[in-house]
């Protein structure tokens, strides 16, 4: 297997975890109308809860399942104390109080758990690695998080385009009035999204959590990628998140390995370092900017939002 | 007559001795300037609680003087630094400063700190711009001069023979100087030089072209989290059986817990590891354990040697803080035992010390620290004291 085709695979694996983010956020902001800065930090708790209860249980599935249940929960309690008061408030309202959550919980993780990094171990199914031939192996638990990524997109998918709840869904993103003056309790509605949602940010970070290092402030890199994701996407489409999320994931990860080869084509090796370094870190932006430049709505937009 | 002339004696003898005891009782103010917010703040929290358990350990006392510790968080952001440096200055007007962690920080407090005539001792930052024509007679470290850690790996690999190193580092300035350190005693092939943005979560794609290049030995700088997530990566894709791991700021007691065994058997440089064998850094290593329930790493060492450095001058000065020339001279003698067995000062107030490699094992108890494997240099000083203009 070539270094190309292992890049790629890189590349959907980490734009399948930033799916799992996106949806979320997307879900949140196009159908409620609410920008929530502290989907990130939702992220890092769903890690927190996956570390504390694989280490009390001993076990990856159980302690994951309680982890989901436990960010759920705090998603209805934070929507009940907090959200449920910023829908009718003005974006920079919402921008404000949210951006003041993250401040909050990062060091309120901080008392709990302390400043140093946690370390959840890989489950012991998927320990090892499969050789991809040329001497580069693979770990077994990528493959699990592309797989957990796509089954959650199917998921998705299935809710989303086949129940009554998903048309709901649907037709809040595209006119939240209209369907509460249609008589659909719509707090209800919001309340079900915004737990869904923090429960799909709090598995990623959770799925992330034998990757990655889980620590304070661990989410705020992944709220700017996943507000990338979902403006190249088209927000309040989960579609858009999917196909956004993947080709931030695919670029990212390509840029990342190849721009040093393709500017050494055009300039001396080390003004090539130099240049691509600042590039490959540039191209999911200039990735959003052409999107927002040709298709100011993303490239799956809500149907009917406007 | 003779009564009178005794008891005029008596009287001026006990007034120089009150006198004397309200100035041993007046406190020793000491500002700790370090990070206890943000990601970083494991760092800093390691260097607060050293350095106050050197005090604690010194009974509270510093020549007879109570101490009196001023913590204040810098934020790691310097212009944050400054403002509450110079509150310390002014408004505790205190006699020392020690701190921070974060080279960008003693950037900014550097010139604050010594222009008020204070004395400021780093346990960690030591740029090299404070080294060599920078240097200032009232400025102190306890670490080492930034570049020698990561020269401590570049010899390393350099005796060991290896012929192809691969290299990754952030792309910020520290992540610049660590490769130039690496690459001062490596005289080998550099097979890729890679600068990651600072951040960087994911590293698949950087040691997918590492596995496909096939180096002698891989050189990393990567601190904090990201540390923790390119090994436990590194680790999973099976690259640690074949490929030699030499790090600096990567793998450490700070980021040990989180990586556990999949940092065992790598290879990082220091001046000094939890298993040092003489009696005062095993005194301390148990003392800190029993107290903060973590393994100290090198942050917490320096820290600590720093309490013991101001106490050795304001004993030899009698607790006297007044005569700045006096506590300088004795602050340049060094004479305390460090933690770290010989340590002395150079010419521009940075260590002239013994390097080691160092490795990452698993203890008996569970827990994880590196200890030390080889001795790389002896009585090393660095190279910018050269252009110090202090003698």
């Amino acid at each position: 297997m070539s270094l190309l085709a292992i890049q790629v695979l890189n590349g959907l694996q980490l734009g399948l975890l930033m799916f799992l983010v996106a949806a979320g956020l997307t879900l949140v902001f196009g159908v409620m109308d609410f920008i929530n800065l502290a989907h990130g930090v939702q992220y890092m708790m769903g890690a927190y809860l996956a570390a504390t209860f694989i280490g009390w249980t001993g076990h990856f599935v159980i302690g994951l399942g309680m982890a989901l249940f436990g960010i759920m929960l705090f998603g209805l309690l934070l929507e009940r104390v907090m959200f449920r008061h910023l829908y009718a408030r003005s974006h920079l309202d919402q921008v404000l109080a949210t951006f003041g959550l993250i401040l909050f919980l990062n060091q309120g993780v901080k008392m709990v758990w302390g400043a140093a990094p946690l370390s959840v171990p890989v489950p012991e199914w998927f320990q090892g690695s499969v050789l991809l031939g040329d001497g580069i192996l693979y770990p077994v638990y990528r493959f699990v998080i592309i797989g957990s990524g796509l089954l959650m997109a199917l998921v998705l998918w299935l809710v989303v385009e086949k129940t009554r709840l998903g048309m709901l869904v649907r037709a809040g993103a595209s006119n939240a009035t209209m369907l509460s003056a249609l008589g659909v309790d719509v707090r209800k509605l919001f309340m079900v999204i915004f737990a869904f949602g923090t429960m799909l940010a709090g598995f990623a970070g959770a799925m992330a959590a034998p990757i990655l290092s889980v620590e304070p402030g661990m989410g705020d890199q992944v709220l700017i990628l996943a507000f990338v994701v979902i403006v190249i996407g088209g927000i309040g489409s989960i579609r858009g998140a999917f196909a956004g999320a993947l080709l931030v994931g695919l670029i990212d990860t390509l840029a990342r390995s190849y721009s040093v080869d393709v500017m050494r084509l055009f300039v001396g090796p080390a003004a090539a370092r130099g240049i691509a370094n600042g590039l490959s870190s540039m191209f999911i932006y200039l990735l959003m900017a052409l999107v927002l430049f040709l298709r100011p709505d993303g490239l799956f937009p809500a149907r009917g939002r406007t | 007559m003779k009564k009178l002339v005794t008891s005029t004696i008596l009287g001026t003898g006990l007034l120089g001795l009150s006198l004397s005891a309200a100035a041993a009782q007046e406190p020793l103010k000491i500002g700790l300037v370090s990070v206890l917010s943000g990601p970083q703040a494991a760092l800093g929290q390691q260097v607060r609680d050293g350095f106050q358990l050197a005090i604690k350990d010194l009974g509270g006392k510093i020549a007879g003087r109570p101490v009196e510790i001023v913590v204040i968080d810098d934020e790691l952001k310097p212009d944050v630094a400054v403002g509450k440096v110079r509150g310390l200055l002014e408004k505790d007007k205190v006699d020392f400063v020690v701190g921070p962690v974060f080279s960008n920080i003693l950037q900014a407090i550097h010139k604050p700190v010594t222009e008020a005539g204070s004395f400021l001792i780093s346990p960690n930052a030591g740029t090299s711009n404070f080294a060599g024509k920078g240097c200032h007679e009232n400025f102190f470290v306890t670490s080492y001069q930034n570049d020698q850690p990561h020269e401590v790996l570049g010899k390393y690999a350099q005796d060991k023979g290896y012929k192809r190193a691969y290299l990754i580092a952030p792309n910020y300035q520290a992540g610049k100087d660590s490769l130039a350190g690496f690459k001062r005693h490596f005289k080998g092939e550099i097979v890729d030089e890679v600068y990651t943005p600072l951040g960087t979560l994911d590293y698949a794609s950087e040691l997918a072209k590492i596995a496909s290049s096939k180096p002698d030995v891989l050189f990393v700088f990567l601190p904090g989290g990201m540390g923790v997530n390119f090994v436990k990566q590194f680790r999973q894709a099976g690259l640690a059986d074949s490929l030699p791991f030499l790090s600096a700021f990567t793998v450490d007691e700070s980021t040990l817990p989180a990586q556990q065994d999949a940092a065992v058997g790598f290879r990082s440089g220091m001046s000094w590891a939890p298993n040092m064998d003489n009696p005062q850094s095993k005194a301390f290593v148990k003392n800190y354990e029993a107290n903060f329930n973590i393994v100290p790493g090198s942050y917490a060492m320096q820290a600590y040697d720093a309490g013991l450095l101001i106490n050795s001058a304001l004993v030899a000065t009698k607790g006297k803080t007044d005569d700045k020339a006096a506590v300088r001279a004795a602050l340049k003698k060094a004479d305390f035992a460090s933690l770290r067995g010989k340590f002395k000062f150079n010419t521009n107030g940075y260590p002239i010390q013994d390097y080691y490699v160092v490795k990452v094992a698993k203890r008996a108890d569970g827990k994880f620290q590196t200890e030390i494997e080889e001795k790389i240099f002896t009585d090393y000083g660095d190279t910018y004291a050269a252009e110090c203009g202090l003698k």
